[in-house]
């Protein structure tokens, strides 16, 4: 007979652990099915310099609180890794390792979970796999002659893995500016691709930007109080990096560092890259929606009483646009030898065999409930419940909402 | 329900924009100009018919430009220069958008005034120096707006009429041109 479990966690990161943390909580049995180890992504995808963008006091989990010696500090991949596993031996998740799911389909009341493992029927579905499983490549990359090696932040691991010669980086999210700036620092000149970005400074007032954006109530913002949720979704992720000397890493910074900024890379013809004009505008977008960010942490640090908690407020220079920004690169001229892709990250739910994923990729679901599929429900991704839904402390509240209404879905008699 | 204070139909783009969401085919639009020329380098350019939301349109008129080259060209000088009828779809696509961003955001525009500058070396197109580009090297606008909202909001509303502009997009982004003899 198949295996049964009232419900099925797919993925043992953060957020799939606290799917677990709250489903134990409740006495709901269950299993945490995952491909790898826990915490895969973190041991296999990320690059060797990475830090969490959030400030220590920040990357606690649901009955894990920080107790560490260095709040403000942030955390390295590594320490990452072995946050996730604590939570998963201090929460006791029933987690099956090197399973891979395969499939998941409708059956019945329920869903059937075909794993690399055995089957497993259930009446719920946690899917916590993520929202970064695949890079994301434009089209034009085909165009791009091959004497330029291509790398992806998935396959990036440190600037001494590239050639010698010059890179361009594409793309001016946190992947972007952080892969950037340490290749620039390897001694490669480096020309940077720069869309609509997120511009933020990495502290103000005293305090880390995320201090604001936790305090004042930003990133507690719900997925239905937001003004456009599509956008705020497909946002990219905010000009920072968790250094120790907790720098800005904006784009005046780049600059300083002698990276040279472009506009989007548009297309690739008769073997030239060309650029958008259009590179005042990003500037210009980003930091008026930055001024009007810190206007908003003003008003409510008066309006809170905080003033006195915090330093004067700041108005930082707006981004310097280079004299005559070129539109255009010979990519057969040997000026570059390889291209890093920052240009974003997809979910991957080829092994979702339930029709609620959209044309452009994304699972349709209301809050974490996905949409005319009763039982099935999502955790980590992008404005999922709250602005901070991705973050490893934004999870705790996400999970405890959607897991509630998962217990109470079970607890309904059949229709 | 909002008061309209520019004499742009805000909740009808708005509805449009919700619609055409689900139906892109409807979205397909093509503008259509035919060009006769008439002698030297002065050609006439009429447009009225449209297609767009499944359908041949129509603009309520026909509208008719024409096209020559200034006396310092050794030209007739009957109208503006083609080159210049780009700042023409510029100028009123960034007006027209700081217009409509305006009134989705409530600010009354008291008056909206651009001057626009497109740097043109001339040599490309005489073919007197191949290292020059035949089109602008760059295209200055600059705005002069009087509306109730501060320096600040009336910035933001010229990067958001960029952000969503279709000339700004076609100057600024390479286009595919196909041109052909029938």
């Amino acid at each position: 007979m198949t295996e049964f479990h009232a419900a099925v966690v797919i993925g043992a990161g953060h957020a799939g652990l606290a799917a677990s943390h709250f489903l134990t909580e409740a006495s709901v049995d269950h299993v945490v099915l995952e491909r790898g180890e826990v915490a895969n992504s973190w041991r296999r995808e990320r690059w060797e310099s990475l830090r969490l963008l959030t400030p220590n006091w920040q990357s606690r989990l649901p009955g894990l609180p920080y107790e560490g010696q260095d709040p403000d500090g942030y955390l390295t991949v590594p320490e990452v890794t072995a946050l996730i596993e604590r939570f998963a031996k201090v929460s006791q998740a029933p987690v099956r390792t090197n399973t891979a799911v395969t499939s998941v389909r409708r059956a019945g009341d329920g869903y059937h979970v075909t794993t690399s493992d055995g089957d497993i029927n259930c009446q719920a579905v946690v899917i916590a796999t993520g929202a970064c499983n695949r890079p994301v490549v434009p089209g034009l990359a085909e165009g791009i002659p091959a004497g330029v090696q291509q790398v992806t932040p998935f396959s990036y691991r440190d600037p001494g893995q590239l050639p010698d010669g010059g890179v361009l980086v594409v793309g001016a999210s946190a992947t972007g500016v952080q892969l950037a700036a340490e290749i620039r620092r390897s001694g490669r000149p480096v020309k940077l691709a720069v869309g609509e970005h997120v511009r933020l400074p990495r502290t103000y007032r005293g305090r880390d930007v995320l201090w604001w954006m936790d305090a004042s109530g930003v990133w507690d913002q719900r997925y239905d109080e937001v003004d456009d949720l599509t956008r705020a979704r497909r946002l990219p992720s905010p000009q920072l990096a968790g250094t120790p000397g907790r720098a800005t890493l904006d784009l005046n910074a780049l600059a300083a560092l002698g990276i040279e900024l472009v506009g989007r890379w548009t297309t690739v013809r008769a073997g030239r890259a060309l650029f958008s004009g259009g590179l005042r505008n990003v500037f210009s977008l980003a930091d008026l929606k930055m001024n009007r960010l810190l206007a908003a942490f003003d008003e409510w640090a008066t309006a809170s009483g905080r003033d006195a908690d915090v330093g004067p407020p700041e108005r930082f220079e707006p981004t310097r646009v280079p004299a005559s920004p070129r539109w255009q690169l010979d990519l057969g001229s040997g000026e570059i030898t390889t291209v890093v892709w920052a240009t974003g990250f997809r979910p991957d739910y080829e092994w979702l065999d339930v029709p609620v994923v959209d044309p452009k990729g994304n699972l349709r679901h209301e809050g974490g409930m996905v949409e005319d599929s009763p039982g099935l429900y999502a955790l980590g991704l992008p404005v999922l419940r709250r602005r901070k839904s991705t973050f490893i402390y934004g999870i705790e509240d996400d999970a405890r909402e959607v897991i509630d209404c998962l217990v109470r879905y079970l607890g309904k008699p059949p229709a | 329900m909002t008061e309209v204070v520019n004499g742009v139909n805000v909740e009808a783009l708005l509805g449009a924009r919700e619609v055409l969401k689900g139906a892109p085919e409807a979205a397909q639009f093509t503008w259509k100009a035919t060009s006769t020329w008439n002698n030297g380098v002065h050609t006439t350019i009429k447009l009225q018919n449209y297609f767009g939301l499944g359908e041949e349109q129509s603009h309520k008129q026909e509208s008719v430009f024409e096209a020559d080259h200034p006396e310092v060209f050794a030209a007739t000088d009957v109208g503006i220069t083609p080159i210049e009828y780009l700042l023409v779809g510029l100028a009123s696509c960034l007006s027209a958008g700081v217009a409509s961003v305006a009134e989705n955001r409530g600010i009354k525009l008291n008056s909206v005034q651009a001057s626009l500058e497109g740097h043109h070396d001339i040599r490309g197109i005489l073919g007197a120096d191949s290292d020059v580009r035949n089109g602008f090297n760059d295209i200055k606008v600059t705005f002069h707006i009087d509306a109730d909202a501060s320096k600040e909001d009336i910035e933001a509303l010229v990067a958001q009429s960029q952000k969503r502009s279709a000339v700004f997009d076609a100057l600024t982004n390479p286009t595919e041109v196909t041109v052909e003899v029938a």
